[in-house]
């Protein structure tokens, strides 16, 4: 008898918080961002597909449903801790299969070079080469992520990556980088 | 010929860390002579042992995390703690006590944590505490003054007592502590708080030996002697008046309040004062910064609330002093104390202001 | 309450949270007079050296300049020129590192004096009072004056501000320790200053001036008192002395007892504040036309035999002044620019003197050692002593915020206000752990820079992005939709065109009969696609893509199209106006064949419906393209008005078997009702034979009959009321033959009617006969019959019908071979297609004539004629779907063999 107590009094308990569990989890549904538009946010959008996606936010999703976390060089270390926090995951390296230099670039078209092929331009993620069908091709040095991807399809070559020039206003007052003047 | 890149400012006031912990040490030298003149050379073996089980403990544990060891080891922390964790252990406490304390709120309490700066807990205090539940007895066998015991107790009765629990002549602590008149004595809180469980008012208390004139033989002069270390540092800036000055103000409103109501059962304002830790925490352990509050008013507000606390425990408790019990719930709050009490910024909230 | 003016003629001032009082050593310069400019070697004016952009250039190497020459201009609101500080030659313009704590270059000029010091020509303004206010500004403006305390910002911009000015304060406070510029400046020239003010009051007229004066200048403050005595609304403020009560923010809050808020100027108070220097320029700039080209700087520290001060051209070198006071070289130099507290270290003697530039620090390494050298860092951990956050003037917690800024934790730094921190340096100069708070500040604050620029750049790659994929989507689309419109519009046009869409349908059934026939010869079909090459009528084909063949043949069956629209229009307009009398016959008639037709087309759906449940899901796809077909065919016929009634009903049958899987049979038995509604007329016993046979030929799924007679009824709609007798008979006699033969073939027919009309001809000679005949250009007909005698190959060989289900399933096989053979097929069958219509072109126009002496037969002829147009077209349109499909295969036979 007792135990037949015991086994109904466990039952109701049981009930009565599945049910109250239910109704918490109907109630108080959090509606927040997709994990994916979260992710994306994170990621520093040079659109450069050096993850294999094409673009940021494919890679978003991809990671949102499982893919490596550690795939995004433009990023860096940095977005990897950043993703690595909001999944609630362990931080990675970052994938050795891409350079892991990530200092700030632009391209640049060697103008004189320049076919006018507009190959550059159907590669540019962000539309920022200017041009057209055999005429000389520039770029928006201000729209430009940095991504790499219009360096490749160039069929002369004319495009570099130049590293952005610490300026005055740029400069992160890293005082050991100064040089100092040896006089003597 | 080189140029020197530095950051601003350039210049500097010519105070460090380590100068900061000596004049804390310095001024605890009054209450130590204090102590020293009532209750004998007890508490002056534990700070050397302590003192030197702390540097012990901080050099092993600094080689361990490789940290710069010349530098920590003497900014003065880990002396400080040490002076600290033997002034308020009784003075006939056995020596491995000390050790035990000290290794403990060295090594646990402050380096597990991080080291200097990072301690949650004020790291003697915590020792303190430690001991106090895990070695009830010893913790509590404190020695009644000088002038009430019934032998004469040099250094080296103090130095076996602590070392070998007897004196050269075979006294245990228990027959030290040992009245004349046959009864074990105890401090003052102690004596009033059995006293009252025994049905005896406060001021049938008061009669008693251990209190004397005013409000414990002895243990006035020791607490006048830290009140005047205290007044050095805060002369000396060392400390900041705030701390001190609201956790005596908040024990003083409480005890007056329960005087008012109920004067057999409630001790007066001076006794609570004057009586057990009451300034030494008030001036050396509630303003160690690290575990402390720190904009003003978090200041002010941790103050009164370790004010409460230490009357609370002191009257309602199990123990007869509250200090270490008040200052280790108090670092629990600190935080969020600052969080609250965060100060305006200038130019922000101004519609607040006004 | 009393005033603010009451309270601090009272000396009541409020007081500011926090502020140091570090040693002032303010008696190493304070007591010598300023000396007088030097001038050196060269000069190196930086093109910036305020808050804003560098003016336009407007000298270039190589040019002599007297002194006070602009070298740059003003092209933005921002800008400010600079000034050639004496006469000489501009020898070169070049990056040089200038006076910034990180060291970097930007744009100079370098000048060598020539050491004659010529002013260019000045015009004396005694009074200014005479000048317009905005007179004034664009010479204060002109002469390039920018604050003088330190910030650098225009100063014409700042007294240009158009809100009303309730105090303007005069910042003489000079709070640094050992800066006494300012004070020297006062002591000798406080009528200059004063007249400065007055400019300035003039320009903003505020309520109360107010001079903000620490008290530990008595002479410069006694000085001012009398200079500013005779002036009501002007108060000399002798405030304590306190660092840093010279802050903007702080001055204003000991004078006024207001707090600016956070991220808004002092003028929305209504309070504007000007440095001192910053009068005197003024008053220069304005009074004696003399831009800002030299400005008092303090030289001192105790590595200086003769700390003093020194009016210092712009650009002047540090070291030149350093080597003047006497500078004792040490084993490590450390020059300041700036005072101890916000100054920057020097990386060279060699960084020029600039309009902000009030102070040169050479102090001995005893006097300041700096404990926050990147190479002596004595930093200890922070014991949350809380001394900063009480010396903090802005109220911040430092040591809360150097925890965040260790830890990089952006959000909680902005909680913390970093960004009200003014890098005055007190919390720093407190410490006790040493550590350099001021300057995890500024990493901080320049990362939280760098990433806000960083998330704005996000964005805008994000959006552009975005922008572009949308763009590329569009694009996409839009391509599809032209392509859609063009096949669309293809097949309208095959549609209303009869007879050339019939003829097209059987090119198609054709090519693919060839591709079933062809399926194992893949040699033959690349000597085929050769042959293509060659033909000239592809001339374009030079890459040899069968997808430019397409587009070719496309284009061209376009032109055709369009031109035998126009033929046909003509026809209609002919036929209206040669048989004007049966205009009559034609409204009456199409209503009695409205109504039989409908009951066909009922009955026709019910025998669908019946039907429907046999079909099989291979059909589909033929079923869907002929879909496509009939429903082209519905609008085809939907645009002939005159005929509506017709069409309407023909709309109807064919829109209800639509719903069912085989249209093609429906169509059929629609052309059949009509047919018989026709045939009623004159036939009706031989209606019910009909409808039978019809039935008979549906059962055995006879797209090409049906195609056939879809289009039949098409050309006897069009031409009903002329042919009425002859189509009935046409169609009468088709469908028992279709009944009898269930797999005869459209060609076969015509030539049976033809041959039952006792035209005995062969066949190629028929049609080209027919053609000339119907159609007026010559042309177009020739290439629809070009294309049936192809055609009429495999139509002997195999089936049709079922071939070209047959066919097409296989087609949806999706096998590669079938689709290349296909296209390769297709393309054979133009090329060919194209040859005899050139060989026949000839025998066409010869035998026009001859066919036009049998006009008897010419109604039949034309509308085989017309059936015939109609197959060619389909057979081209089919053809062209075949290609589509073969290409769409090839494609991702490809991508399977990359993947692989």
């Amino acid at each position: 008898m007792s135990t037949l107590i015991a086994i109904l009094v466990v039952g109701v308990l049981a009930a009565l918080f599945g049910a109250l569990l239910g109704y918490a989890s109907v109630q108080f549904k959090v509606i927040g961002d997709p994990l994916a538009e979260q992710l994306d946010a994170l990621l520093p959008q040079t659109q450069c597909g050096q993850c294999g996606y094409p673009g940021c936010k494919p890679y978003a999703e991809a990671v949102a449903n499982g893919e490596a976390i550690n795939k995004c060089a433009p990023g860096g270390e940095d977005t990897i801790k950043k993703i690595a926090d909001l999944m609630g995951v362990e931080v990675q390296p970052l994938d050795g299969n891409h350079e892991t230099d990530n200092t700030p670039k632009v391209a640049f078209i060697i103008e004189e070079d320049c076919i006018g092929c507009t190959k550059c331009i159907q590669a540019c993620p962000v539309d920022a080469i200017i041009g057209t069908t055999k005429q000389m091709h520039t770029i928006i040095a201000d729209e430009c992520t940095g991504c790499d991807l219009c360096v490749a399809p160039c069929p002369v070559d004319c495009i570099e990556m130049i590293p952005l020039a610490t300026t005055t206003q740029n400069w992160q007052w890293d005082l050991n980088s100064i040089p100092v003047v040896q006089i003597d | 010929m080189a140029f020197w890149i530095a950051s601003s400012p350039h210049n500097h006031q010519q105070s460090e860390t380590s100068a900061l912990m000596r004049l804390v040490i310095y001024a605890t030298i009054p209450g130590i002579l204090a102590q020293w003149y009532f209750f004998g050379w007890g508490n002056l073996i534990h700070i050397a042992l302590a003192v030197t089980t702390a540097i012990v403990a901080e050099f092993t544990v600094l080689s361990l995390r490789d940290k710069k060891i010349t530098s920590q080891l003497f900014d003065g922390s880990a002396i400080l703690t040490a002076v600290l964790l033997g002034i308020s252990l009784p003075a006939l406490a056995p020596w491995w006590i000390t050790i035990i304390g000290s290794i403990f709120a060295i090594a646990v309490v402050k380096q597990l944590y991080g080291g200097l700066g990072h301690n949650p807990f004020n790291p003697a205090m915590a020792a303190y505490v430690m001991l106090l539940i895990s070695f009830p007895v010893q913790m509590t066998q404190w020695q009644p003054p000088l002038s009430l015991l019934a032998m004469d107790i040099q250094f080296n009765d103090t130095l076996a007592v602590i070392f070998s629990g007897y004196t050269p002549q075979g006294y245990s602590v228990e027959q030290i502590r040992t009245h004349i008149d046959g009864y074990t004595m105890a401090t003052p809180l102690d004596t009033v708080k059995t006293n009252l469980t025994l049905g005896l008012t406060v001021a049938e208390s008061m009669n008693s030996p251990v209190i004397g004139k005013h409000f414990g033989l002895g243990w006035e002069w020791i607490n006048a002697g830290f009140l005047l270390g205290g007044l050095f540092l805060l002369f000396k800036k060392a400390i900041h008046w705030t701390t001190p000055f609201s956790f005596l103000i908040s024990l003083f409103v409480c005890s007056f309040i329960a005087f008012i109501i109920s004067p057999d059962s409630s001790t007066s304002t001076m006794f609570n004062w004057f009586t057990g830790a009451t300034m030494l925490g008030a001036f050396f352990i509630l303003t160690d910064p690290v575990s402390g509050a720190t904009s003003v008013k978090g200041r002010l507000v941790f103050g009164a609330l370790a004010g409460l606390l230490v009357y609370l425990i002191r009257n309602f408790g199990g123990y007869p002093d509250a200090i270490a019990f008040a200052v280790l719930l108090c670092n629990m709050a600190a935080p969020l104390i600052d969080q609250y009490t965060r100060p305006r910024t200038y130019g922000h909230d101004l519609g607040a202001k006004k | 309450m009393e005033s603010v003016i009451e309270r601090i003629k009272k000396g009541n001032f409020s007081h500011f949270h926090g502020g140091i009082h570090p040693p002032e050593q303010k008696f190493l310069t304070s007591t010598k007079p300023i000396a007088s400019a030097q001038i050196p070697e060269q000069l190196i004016i930086p093109l910036r050296q305020h808050i804003g952009q560098a003016g336009k250039l407007i000298i270039s190497v190589g040019d002599k300049v007297l002194k006070g020459q602009a070298l740059t201009t003003i092209d933005t609101p921002m800008s400010l020129p600079v000034h050639a500080p004496t006469s000489g030659t501009i020898t070169d313009i070049k990056l040089m590192p200038i006076p910034h704590p990180s060291g970097l270059s930007e744009a100079c000029v370098i000048l060598t004096p020539d050491g004659d010091d010529t002013w260019q020509p000045r015009k004396i303004c005694p009074d200014y009072k005479l000048l317009s206010k905005e007179n004034i500004l664009d010479k204060i403006a002109n002469a390039g004056i920018a604050g003088m305390g330190g910030a650098g910002f225009p100063t014409k911009v700042k007294v240009s501000t158009l809100s009303k000015i309730e105090y303007l304060i005069i910042n003489a406070a000079e709070c640094e320790p050992y800066i006494t510029a300012d004070d020297l400046l006062i002591q000798e020239h406080s009528p200059t200053i004063l007249d400065g003010i007055k400019i300035i009051d003039h320009l903003l007229s505020p309520t109360n001036i107010l001079i903000g004066i620490e008290d530990n200048k008595p002479k410069a403050i006694d000085a001012l008192m009398k200079a500013t005595a005779d002036i009501d609304h002007l108060q000399v403020c002798v405030i304590p002395t306190k660092y840093p009560s010279g802050g903007e923010k702080q001055l204003i809050q000991i004078l006024t007892g207001q707090e600016v808020p956070s991220g808004v100027l002092p003028s929305s108070l209504g309070i504007i504040m000007q440095n001192i220097g910053t009068c005197f320029a003024i008053a220069d700039a304005v009074i004696n036309d003399t831009p800002l080209i030299k400005r008092v700087v303090t030289i001192s520290g105790q590595a200086l035999e003769k700390p003093q001060n020194i009016w210092a051209l712009i650009g002047t070198p540090v070291g030149f002044l350093t080597k003047h006071c006497g500078y004792q070289n040490n084993e490590k130099q450390h020059l300041i620019m700036g005072g101890p507290m916000m100054g920057f270290s020097l990386p060279t003697d060699q960084i020029p003197v600039i309009k902000s530039t009030n102070c040169i620090l050479a102090p001995s390494e005893i006097e300041i050692a700096s404990p926050f050298s990147s190479t002596s860092s004595k930093e200890v951990e922070c014991i949350r002593c809380g001394q900063c956050a009480d010396v903090c003037p802005a109220q911040l917690l430092p040591q809360e915020l150097q925890w965040s800024a260790k830890a990089k934790d952006q959000a909680q730094l902005a909680k913390l206000n970093l960004f009200d921190c003014i890098e005055c340096g007190a919390c720093a100069y407190v410490c006790p752990s040493q550590i350099p708070l001021v300057h995890y500040y500024r990493v901080a604050k320049a990362e939280i820079r760098q990433q806000k620029l960083l998330d704005i750049k996000a964005e805008k790659a994000k959006v552009r992005f975005e922008a572009r994929k949308l763009r590329l989507e569009r694009e996409k689309i839009a391509r599809a939709e032209k392509h859609k419109k063009a096949a669309e519009a293809r097949k309208a046009r095959m549609n209303s065109g009869t007879a050339a869409a019939k003829s097209e349908k059987s090119a198609v059934a054709d090519a693919l009969a060839r591709v079933k026939a062809k399926k194992a010869q893949a040699n033959k079909a690349i000597a085929s696609s050769d042959n293509n090459k060659e033909n000239p009528a592809t001339e374009q084909v030079d890459s040899g893509k069968s997808q430019v063949a397409n587009a070719i043949a496309r284009a061209k069956s376009k032109k055709l199209a369009q031109q035998e629209q126009a033929q046909l229009d003509a026809i209609d307009t002919q036929q209206d106006n040669e048989s004007p009398s049966s205009l009559a016959t034609k409204q009456i008639e199409p209503v009695v064949i409205d109504k039989k037709a409908k009951v066909a087309a009922a009955i026709a759906k019910a025998k669908a419906k019946k039907r429907q449940k046999e079909t099989t899901a291979n059909n589909t796809d033929s079923n869907s393209e002929s879909e496509r077909n009939d429903s082209a065919t519905t609008q085809s016929t939907s645009n002939k008005a005159d005929h509506e009634t017709i069409d309407t009903a023909v709309t109807e049958s064919v829109n209800a078997p639509e719903s069912a899987n085989k249209t093609l049979d429906k169509k059929a038995k629609v052309a059949a009702a009509i047919a018989k509604a026709k045939a009623k007329k004159r036939q009706k016993e031989t209606t019910a034979n009909n409808t039978d046979s019809d039935t008979d030929t549906n059962s055995e799924s006879n797209s090409e009959s049906e195609s056939n007679d879809s289009a039949t009824i098409q050309s006897t709609s069009n031409k009903a009321e002329h042919e009425t007798i002859d189509t009935a008979v046409t169609e009468s006699v088709n469908a028992p033959e279709s009944a009898n033969k269930a797999l005869d073939k459209k060609a076969k027919i015509a030539a049976a009617i033809a041959k039952a009309k006792s035209k005995a001809k062969s066949k190629a000679k028929a049609k080209s006969a027919i053609k000339s005949e119907s159609d007026a250009s010559l042309q177009n007909v020739e290439t629809s019959t070009t294309k049936i005698e192809p055609s009429q190959e495999p139509m002997k060989n195999a089936e049709i019908e079922h071939e070209t289900s047959d066919v097409q399933s296989k087609v949806n096989n999706n096998t590669a071979d079938i689709d290349r053979k296909a296209k390769i097929a297709a393309a054979i069958a133009k090329a060919k297609a194209k040859k005899l219509a050139n060989n026949t072109q000839k025998s066409s126009s010869e035998s026009s004539k001859q066919k036009l002496q049998q006009p008897e037969h010419s109604e039949i002829v034309e509308a085989k004629a017309k059936n015939l147009e109609a197959e060619n077209k389909k057979a081209r349109v089919a053809a062209a779907v075949a290609k589509a499909k073969a290409k769409k295969l090839a494609a991702s036979a490809n991508k399977s063999t990359h993947s692989e």
